[in-house]
This record gives C-alpha cells, sequence and structure tokens, in this order.
C-alpha cells in the first residue's frame, strides 16, 4: 500500500504531478470523465484513491462529474475533477452552483486547441476567458496556471488550499503540453507541506447561519450530517441560506462572493518577477509560454535588448495593480500565450493607455518558441527608438 | 397486430447465399487490426443498404472511418458531438419529412440511423436518446458495445461488465476492478414502448443483419444493442473477436433476443450453455478474477437469462444454439 504523500524525486508526467498533488493536499474524492489530455489524471487518480480510503468515481458526463464534486466536499471531503475544453463547457452550469453555494473544490483543465473539439490531442491556453467568465452571472473565482509537473504539484495544493481558505472553486489552468510533459519531481516530506481546511463553525448549533461571514469575508462551513442546519441552494440566499428574492439581498450576496475574493488580494495573487529591475520591455505570460518566455528574455539580454518576464502563477483574479505599476515603469508590455489575445486584453486594460501593448501569440497547436518572441522583441526596439 | 409486426409481416431474411454486395463501409479504414465493432458495423451497412443518413457519436467508429481528408463512407454521413447522435438524428429525419411534405425533395424511403459506442450511448448520450425514443422519430438507433471507452484508451463505462479491468476500474488490492454490473439498455430501451428493440453480436452475422433490416423497415424508433468485441482493450488475441463474441452468446452472458411491440422472442436458445470461464478465458481483462469472483458472476448471469426466458415465455421459442 501506497502512502499519500510519495515522498522522493520521480520522473512523471505533469497529469501524474497534478494527481499527486491533489493527493498530498488531502483530496481524497474524484470524479471525472475520460477526456484527452486530461484522462491521465482520473486513470492515476483510479489506482491510487482505494490505496488511501478515498473515492473514485468515472461519472457518466463532465456535468453529472462536477455535482458529485460539489456533493462529496458538502459532506466534507475534499474533491477534485479534471477535464479538458469540451468538458470544460459541460462543467460551467453546475461551476456556478459551487460559486454561488461557496462549496470548496478543484477543477483542473489541461487545456486543448478549440472551440470545440478542435486540436484533441495538441495544446492551447484557449480557455482562459472561460475559466474567468465561463458560467453565467457576475462571480469572482480563483485560477493558477502551472508551467511544469513539479509546478502542477504544488500549485494543485495551493488550489486545495485556497479553496478550502475561501470557500469556492479553484481551476487550475494547464495545458496538453504540460500535461504530457515528464520531469523530475520532488515530492517533500508530508510535514513540510502546508495545508489549509476550510473554516468551521463554532457555538451553537442552533444560531448557526452558513453564509454569515467571518472576519475575512468567509463563512465557516457546516458539514452536511455535522449537526448544524443547513441550506443550500443555487436561488439568491441570505446568510441564513433561505432562498430571498430581492434587490437587496442580491447585491448583499454578491458582495459576499466577490468580496472575500478582493479583500485578500495580497494573499491570493502570486506572480513571479525575472530580471525587471532595469528591464525596458516587460513580457507577461503563464503556464507553458512563461516557460519560452523565461528562455526568451536570457537570449533577448544577450543580445542587448533589455528584457524582463512577470509571470503569473495567479491569473484571476488578475494582478491588476502589478500590470498598472509594471507600466509605469517599462516602455513597453508584451503578452506571450497560447492564443489570439485574452491575458493580452487584461494587461492592455490595466496600463491604461500610458505605454504600447503587443501580443506573441497564436491560435493553438504547438508551444511559442524563444526566437519568435526574439525577433518580436528586435522588431519592438526598432519601432520604439524610431 | 403492433406496428412492428404489420411492418415485418412479409419480411425476408438474408441467408449466406444472397448477401448484398454493397459495402457502404469501404475497407481502408483504421480499425485496430481483429477489430469486433468495425466488423458488426460493416455488416449492419451491408444489410441497410445505401439510402441511409448515419449519425455518428463520437467513438471509434467515428476516428476510424473519418480522418479528414480521407473517409471509408460511401454514404452520407454526419457526425457533430459525444452526446448527441440521437438528437442529430432527430434533426436530420425531422428535416427530410418536412423538406417531403413541402415539396423540396420526394425522398420517403430513406433509412435514418444514429449510432455511438458504449459510453455515447450508456452514458452521456442516454438522455439524447431516450428523448428521441421517446419523440417518436423514425430511425434507428445502433449501440456498438465494446464495454468502455476504448478511442480513449480502456476506461471503463457503464457498460462494463463487473470485475473486468480497465484503467479507471484498475483490479489490485481494494478493487476487483469495474465494481458494478453492467447497465441493461435494451430494456431501458424498451421501457420507452417502441415498436422494436434486438440484440445482436458479428459472431451470428445473419442474425445481425436481419435484425439491421427488421430495424430499419419498422415505423418509428428501433434500437439494436450490438456487442462488439475490442481485442485492444478486452486484451484477448486479435484473431478471436468472433470467437469470444460467440462464447459471449453460448455461456449465457449476452443473450440473442427481440423485443418486437413489446413482445420478448428469443432468437437462440443456449441448449448447453458454456460455464462463463471459458468466455473469461481468452480476456486479460477478466484475468485477475478469483474463484470467488467467477462465481459470483455466474450467478448473476444465470439469474439474468433466466430472466430473459420467462420474459420470452419460458421455453424459449429461438433456434437451437449448434455446435
Amino acid at each position: 500500500m501506497k502512502p499519500a504523500v510519495l515522498t522522493g524525486e520521480h520522473f512523471i508526467t505533469g497529469d501524474v504531478a497534478c494527481a499527486e498533488g491533489a493527493l498530498a493536499a488531502g483530496c481524497r474524492f474524484f470524479a471525472g470523465y475520460p477526456i484527452t489530455p486530461a484522462t491521465e489524471i482520473a486513470e492515476h487518480m483510479a489506482s491510487r484513491l482505494p490505496h488511501v480510503c478515498g473515492t473514485f468515481i468515472q461519472m457518466e458526463d463532465e456535468i453529472a462529474a462536477m455535482a458529485a464534486v460539489l456533493g462529496a466536499s458538502n459532506a466534507g471531503v475534499k474533491s477534485m475533477t479534471a477535464t479538458s475544453g469540451p468538458g470544460f463547457s459541460l462543467i460551467m452550469e453546475n461551476l456556478g452552483l459551487g460559486i454561488c453555494t461557496e462549496t470548496p473544490c478543484v477543477v483542473v483543465n489541461v487545456q486543448r486547441a478549440g472551440p470545440s473539439t478542435g486540436l484533441p490531442t495538441l495544446g492551447a491556453q484557449g480557455d482562459m476567458m472561460q475559466a474567468r467568465w465561463g458560467s453565467h452571472g457576475h462571480y469572482e473565482i480563483i485560477t493558477l496556471a502551472p508551467s511544469s509537473p513539479q509546478e502542477l504539484f504544488y500549485q494543485t495544493i495551493t488550489a486545495f488550499n485556497m479553496s478550502e481558505t475561501y470557500r469556492l472553486p479553484v481551476l487550475i489552468m494547464t495545458d496538453e503540453v504540460t500535461g504530457h510533459l515528464s520531469e523530475r519531481v520532488v515530492i517533500p516530506e508530508p510535514g513540510a507541506i502546508q495545508l489549509q481546511t476550510r473554516p468551521v463553525p463554532k457555538g451553537r448549533k442552533d444560531r448557526f447561519k452558513p453564509f454569515q461571514p467571518g472576519p475575512n469575508g468567509v463563512a465557516p462551513m457546516g458539514i452536511a450530517g455535522g449537526g448544524y442546519g443547513l441550506h443550500v441552494t443555487g436561488l439568491t440566499h441570505d446568510e441564513r441560506g433561505y432562498p430571498c428574492m430581492n434587490p437587496e439581498t442580491q447585491a448583499e450576496m454578491l458582495d459576499r462572493l466577490t468580496g472575500k475574493i478582493r479583500r485578500n488580494l495580497k494573499d491570493i495573487l502570486l506572480t513571479e518577477s525575472y530580471r525587471l529591475d532595469d528591464a525596458d520591455i516587460a513580457l507577461v505570460s503563464y503556464g507553458v509560454s512563461s516557460r519560452s518566455s523565461l528562455a526568451a528574455v536570457d537570449e533577448a539580454r544577450q543580445a542587448g535588448i533589455k528584457a524582463g518576464l512577470l509571470r503569473l502563477i495567479t491569473v484571476w483574479p488578475f494582478p491588476e495593480e502589478r500590470i498598472r505599476e509594471l507600466s509605469r515603469k517599462v516602455k513597453c508590455l508584451v503578452t506571450v500565450e497560447i492564443n489570439l489575445g485574452q491575458i493580452h486584453l487584461e494587461v492592455q486594460r490595466c496600463s491604461e493607455g500610458r505605454i504600447p501593448v503587443c501580443l506573441v501569440g497564436h491560435a493553438g497547436g504547438t508551444v511559442i518558441s524563444p526566437d519568435t518572441i526574439v525577433d518580436r522583441l528586435k522588431g519592438l526596439l526598432q519601432s520604439l527608438h524610431a | 397486430m403492433g406496428i412492428a409486426s404489420e411492418a415485418l409481416k412479409n419480411f425476408k431474411g438474408f441467408n449466406l447465399k444472397n448477401m448484398p454486395e454493397v459495402e457502404p463501409l469501404s475497407p481502408g479504414h483504421r480499425a485496430c487490426q481483429g477489430c469486433g465493432e468495425v466488423l458488426a458495423l460493416r455488416l449492419a451497412m451491408k444489410a441497410l443498404g445505401e439510402n441511409v443518413v448515419m449519425c455518428s457519436a463520437t467513438g471509434c467508429m467515428e476516428i476510424i472511418t473519418s480522418p479528414f481528408p480521407q473517409t471509408a463512407w460511401k454514404v452520407p454521413w454526419i457526425h457533430v458531438a459525444f452526446e448527441n447522435a440521437a438528437a442529430v438524428a432527430s434533426g436530420v429525419e425531422s428535416a427530410y419529412k418536412a423538406m417531403n411534405r413541402k415539396g423540396i425533395i420526394n425522398q420517403p424511403d430513406v433509412v435514418f440511423v444514429g449510432y455511438g459506442g458504449d459510453g455515447a450511448t450508456m452514458d452521456i448520450g442516454i438522455q439524447a436518446l431516450s428523448g428521441a425514443l421517446e419523440r417518436g422519430h423514425n430511425f434507428v438507433y445502433m449501440c456498438f458495445d465494446n464495454e468502455a471507452y476504448m478511442n480513449t484508451g480502456i476506461q471503463r463505462s457503464s457498460g462494463t461488465p463487473f470485475g473486468a479491468g480497465t484503467t479507471t476500474s484498475p483490479p489490485g488490492k481494494k478493487s476487483i476492478g469495474q465494481s458494478t454490473w453492467k447497465k441493461n439498455l435494451p430494456a431501458i430501451a424498451v421501457a420507452h414502448n417502441i415498436p422494436y428493440v434486438a440484440t445482436a453480436t458479428p459472431a451470428y452475422p445473419v442474425d445481425l443483419m436481419n435484425k439491421v433490416k427488421k430495424a430499419a423497415m419498422v415505423p418509428g424508433p428501433a434500437y439494436l444493442h450490438i456487442y462488439s468485441p475490442c481485442p485492444t482493450g478486452w486484451r484477448c488475441g486479435i484473431d478471436e473477436s468472433v470467437q469470444v463474441a460467440r462464447l459471449a452468446v453460448q455461456s449465457k452472458v449476452f443473450p440473442l433476443y427481440e423485443v418486437i411491440d413489446g413482445q420478448y422472442v428469443l432468437s437462440r436458445k443456449v441448449a448447453k450453455p458454456k460455464p462463463i470461464t471459458e468466455y473469461f478465458k481468452p480476456q486479460r481483462r477478466f484475468r485477475h478474477l478469483t474463484e470467488a469472483d467467477v462465481a459470483k458472476i455466474q450467478e448473476r448471469i444465470d439469474a439474468e437469462y433466466e430472466d430473459i426466458l420467462k420474459k420470452c415465455g419460458g421455453d424459449g421459442k429461438g433456434k437451437e444454439e449448434k455446435e
């Protein structure tokens, strides 16, 4: 019997690292449906979960998979699903239910090129806006973008921690390339992994209000069957969880759902800076594209271009202030992503017209090479001097 | 007389001497060696002929017959998404009906067929199938059941038999493999009160073709459940597909029957049933099962077969199975 945390060095794919990260984070429930290129996560969970007294269920489609994940979480178990483009579309309705009912869970999207069936076996980063706005209504969501198998391991743990802390579904937006890439992954001792669990209610059970926010804006979560009276619904509800159909309650609920994210940005926003201190041009990138960007920065520096990189680990909520600040320091911002401009739009928005903002991207199916980025930077530099 | 009996009263079956030469599904497709599913599909197409519109779900039979710019299809063929083959067939049938009514076309005899694998039919597509059966479209739905998601690499479905090993029902210390019993989709189809439901397998080609032909002749919805061995996923020899399919019938695992206007008719009575171990033996997906597991499965298979016999009126009017 293998333990939950496989301490040691491994040579594994991103998909497997993601599954191991989930197990290390305490995930004991996985519901999913086969889809390339995320199937390996389900397959690995199917063989590993029984060893740690967990449950794997293959459901009849992704709609049901997401429903099962929400149910397991409400019963007190850390739960997760993994999918790709078409399945991500099916997940959207119940993702909204998870947001409205403030149910912690993790959803992994191993992105492939779309729209529709697209390129099932080739990667892209085209679902980034769907991650932000794919379910209906106005809401906030947390989205992480890992760039390597090692990061997939750690960020899956981070995703569980954030979902438990803030009581919401957290998305991991990786891609086919990272998911299928085999690399060295170091798994630490269990004691070295910090885990968060959802805030639990204290005090009199008969006075419990399941959606009354605590000090950080997050309501302690009563577990179904735990003795605290619960009413959980996708209808607009008040702090008691009771449906209440008026604009005041709607405003109050949305303030709760968005406020718990907006008021904790400093803990949620994770970025990494590389050679930005004296940079003229800042690349902004995430996921697999940030690896190309990292190489491009060094190559550009060798060619005499003062480039730097801002790597987004948290993509949603968007690090608006960081981009604003950067746009005051550098002469040009370049977004690097495998789509035709999604996060690029956000970078543009936050630079507020101060400096030129460019995109290095394509429609998907392969990664962006560092050379492509450097060539673009050379061209940009000429036009900036002209 | 019911709708189906009325439509089938002058039915003359195929026999090995008058096999249609037509091949609407041409050779040169990309199926694995020994694929029992494409064999079943080919036989079905021979029975259906060329005046058809095929509506495909996502799956092996979609991928291997249509890698653009090539196609194995000589007849109109449409694929939309994974879960909606029956909904697409509904739309195509309705469109032809409307165009015939308005005089835009004059093609009253086209046969509309939806088809998919066990995952596309029994899991993600059951909602669309149920809707189409309930609305009563004049179409044939064929489920090619190879008992797992083979296209994505052998994940279990609700058609996977109890105990079978797949990549998402891996056998081991804590797991027997597939932990639930196979979903009885023919019975679910029967519950929709449609005129014709039948089970078939490519091991009995004439029987399969006759049932496909009958399904096409019957007005209203018809459902065919076609057992389709997959050497890749079942881990049997590529020369054993037909043999495994035959063993499935001979060991009562997959009884062949028709349900005509709600009346069960056994197609093939198994006089001397073989033990289920003979069926399991060539397939590595069952290799891990213990004697106790096998006994439990045998018990269930016996009970299910008895149930079918009872529905067929006890004696099972079907032909005797010959060695």
